[in-house]
């Protein structure tokens, strides 16, 4: 069983909630630690790998980071949810509290893709969006499945 | 936690008494074992809504709490319009109207027991659940409003349900203030081919065997028998109660502020219950309770469907359907004076006392149903509302086991495979797609769901009628 993501500082991990699961990203910039942690999510439902045959571009507006990584997880679930499909590539581009992704992967496949649990919202619970005194970002938060 | 940090007031009954900011005091339902083995966030989840504007009474926590969203998961809360009270989306949680309903099949285990495996493989193909998977029905707009404003009843006429049903589910099947208007597009399309699914997590559809009686005239009033077969269905809102939960979480944790609010957590988000945030919020959550109402209805439909296909004889009546995770509107007496209160129950059920004027006719002399869910390989229980509930948690009770760890940490001790065939040996048998599922959700991942309804019934918030075995078990 692998729940982490980690290549020399950078990448995905899951940390303890006591119902739900939380997901951390790190990168060397904001937008690497979202790309890692939308992988996390991802990593919630399945740790089969995930074909890029579609390509989904979402966009987030808000009031501060926080909340805009809130809303990045929120509208890669809701395009689980609704395409029935799932993600394992991210592209994000941020300026100022705008963001637009792109997020590429294919329909679940029940049988291959095994999923566990169904992420259904990103929380404000463990909520964080900071850069470390080495310069690496973290974005985190409990996600409700 | 700690219990050393608690004024005990009796051998199951915990007081915070308020500091700083609370309000009023934090009170925890639970015997000594189980408050220590609660996460000490239970603890400060439940300060933290002391702090609310307008809370009544007391913060409460049931003896199932773990830690949620702002508010323990297991919390109860009121809160007052006329003094300045709030609503809270995290106070209501994600997946509102998420709740249990128990169906009565008028079998006996040795009837199941020959059909067994083909029942366990007809129910797991014919419910919809999981990641992936989409209703039999797809809402048009037009349907969609209907749905949201009618709940069960709109399913009834539809064809997916039983009109007798109506009376067996918390406010007829339909709660009143409902507002499609205010639940967004995005909300809407997440639940458009989302009707009649099961979900996945914790949801399940159980086909139980009765165990053990406790009350005898109550069971009796419930039409529980020794050996009798239920079917118990766990699930909410879906995409639905999720999208509005999330969208006006954030929406209220960005005003609060400007609302002079002052949010000891972010999660706590809230608006007054009389401003335009709470008017929307509310209108839009009872739309979600609807969803929710619908949902079990239609997945009630379904379970009498695959039934008749082995036992044309079974009825499949509708014992009861309580949601625990919604805001009503309540009249509850708080020292000595009646009074109009929104309260919160956030993974906690509704539980009034025998002679309480809502509960339906059939149960009045004893009390309301109050469905209690338990792990996939342990108990559940039906209890009896308790009048004494009123006074001491505004009429509220638990709802389930309570995690006891970690979906992560329960991954490190079992293996889907493993719990699959220790379950299959004790004559349960599990269907789900996900072996890994299957280990997040092990029976050792629960709290003692029996030490949990012994706490309640010496809290006087509910009592035992009878406990359940399961015996199929459908997870998505």
């Amino acid at each position: 069983m692998n729940a982490t993501g980690q290549i020399s500082g950078f990448g995905w991990e899951h940390f303890h909630h006591d119902a739900d699961i939380g997901v951390r990203g790190s990168g060397r910039s904001v937008v690497e630690a979202f790309e890692q942690a939308a992988l996390g999510l991802t990593r919630i439902v399945t740790y089969s790998p995930i074909a890029a045959d579609i390509r989904v571009e979402v966009e987030c507006r808000q009031c501060d980071l926080e909340l805009l990584f809130v809303d990045w997880l929120d509208a890669i679930i809701y395009e689980i949810a609704t395409r029935k499909v799932l993600f394992g590539c991210f592209a994000v581009r941020i300026e100022g509290l705008f963001l637009q992704g792109s997020l590429w992967g294919e329909p679940v496949d029940v049988v291959r893709h095994a999923p566990a649990c169904e992420p259904k919202g990103a929380t404000l619970t463990a909520l964080k969006v900071a850069r470390d005194d080495s310069g690496i970002w973290t974005a985190q938060c409990v996600i409700d499945v | 936690m700690d219990p050393a940090g608690f004024t005990q007031i009796d051998p199951v009954t915990w007081r915070i008494e308020p500091t700083g900011a609370m309000r009023v005091p934090a009170i925890i339902f639970a015997d000594e074992q189980l408050i220590s083995e609660m996460d000490d966030k239970v603890g400060q989840q439940a300060c933290n809504v002391a702090t609310l504007p307008g809370i009544v009474s007391a913060s409460i926590a049931m003896p199932d709490a773990h830690w949620g969203y702002g508010f323990p998961i297991g919390g109860v809360a009121a809160f007052d319009p006329e003094e300045g009270g709030v609503v809270s989306a995290g106070g209501v949680g994600f997946d509102i109207s998420c709740g249990v309903r128990t169906m009565l099949t008028g079998l006996s285990v040795e009837d199941i027991l020959p059909v067994q495996e083909a029942l366990a493989e007809t129910l797991f193909r014919q419910i919809p659940a999981g990641v992936g998977s989409r209703g039999e029905m797809t809402l048009d707009d037009a349907e969609m409003d209907a749905m949201l404003t009618g709940g069960a009843r709109w399913a009834v006429e539809r064809g997916w349900g039983e009109e007798h049903d109506l009376d067996r589910i918390e406010d007829g099947g339909r709660m009143e203030g409902a507002r499609p208007d205010f639940v967004s597009d995005r909300a809407k399309e997440r639940q458009r081919r989302e009707m009649g699914t099961l979900g996945s997590g914790n949801h399940y559809l159980e086909v139980q065997a009765v165990a053990e009686i406790f009350d005898e005239q109550a069971a009796d009033a419930f039409g529980l028998r020794v050996e009798g077969v239920v079917v118990t269905i766990h699930c909410g809102s879906r995409g639905l109660g999720h999208q509005i939960g999330s969208e006006f979480l954030k929406e209220m944790a960005s005003t609060a502020p400007a609302a002079g609010i002052i949010l000891p957590d972010r999660e706590l988000a809230c608006a007054p219950i009389k401003s335009k945030l709470g008017e929307r919020y509310l209108g839009a959550m009872r739309a979600g309770i609807n969803c929710a109402l619908a949902n079990r209805e239609i997945l009630g439909h379904y379970s009498r469907q695959v039934f008749g296909r082995y036992f044309p004889q079974a009825s499949l009546e509708l014992l009861f359907d309580v949601s625990h995770n919604t805001c009503k509107l309540e009249s509850h007496v708080v020292g000595g004076k009646r009074r109009e209160l929104f309260v919160h129950r956030k993974g906690a059920t509704r539980s009034l006392g025998a002679g309480h004027p809502v509960v339906p006719q059939a149960f009045r002399a004893v009390g309301q149903p109050v469905l209690i869910g338990g792990s996939m390989g342990t108990a559940s229980y039906v209890l009896a509302g308790e009048p004494t509930s009123e006074e001491k948690a505004f009429s509220s009770a638990c709802h389930g086991a309570g995690r006891a760890m970690s979906r992560h940490a329960a991954l490190k001790l079992w293996s889907g495979r493993q719990i699959v065939d220790e379950l299959a040996v004790r004559g349960i048998l599990i269907c789900s797609p996900s072996s890994r599922g299957v280990a997040e959700e092990a029976p050792g991942a629960y709290k003692d769901v029996e030490a949990v309804v012994l706490a309640a019934e010496r809290a006087g918030l509910a009592r035992r009628v009878a406990r359940m075995r399961p015996v199929i078990c459908i997870k998505g």
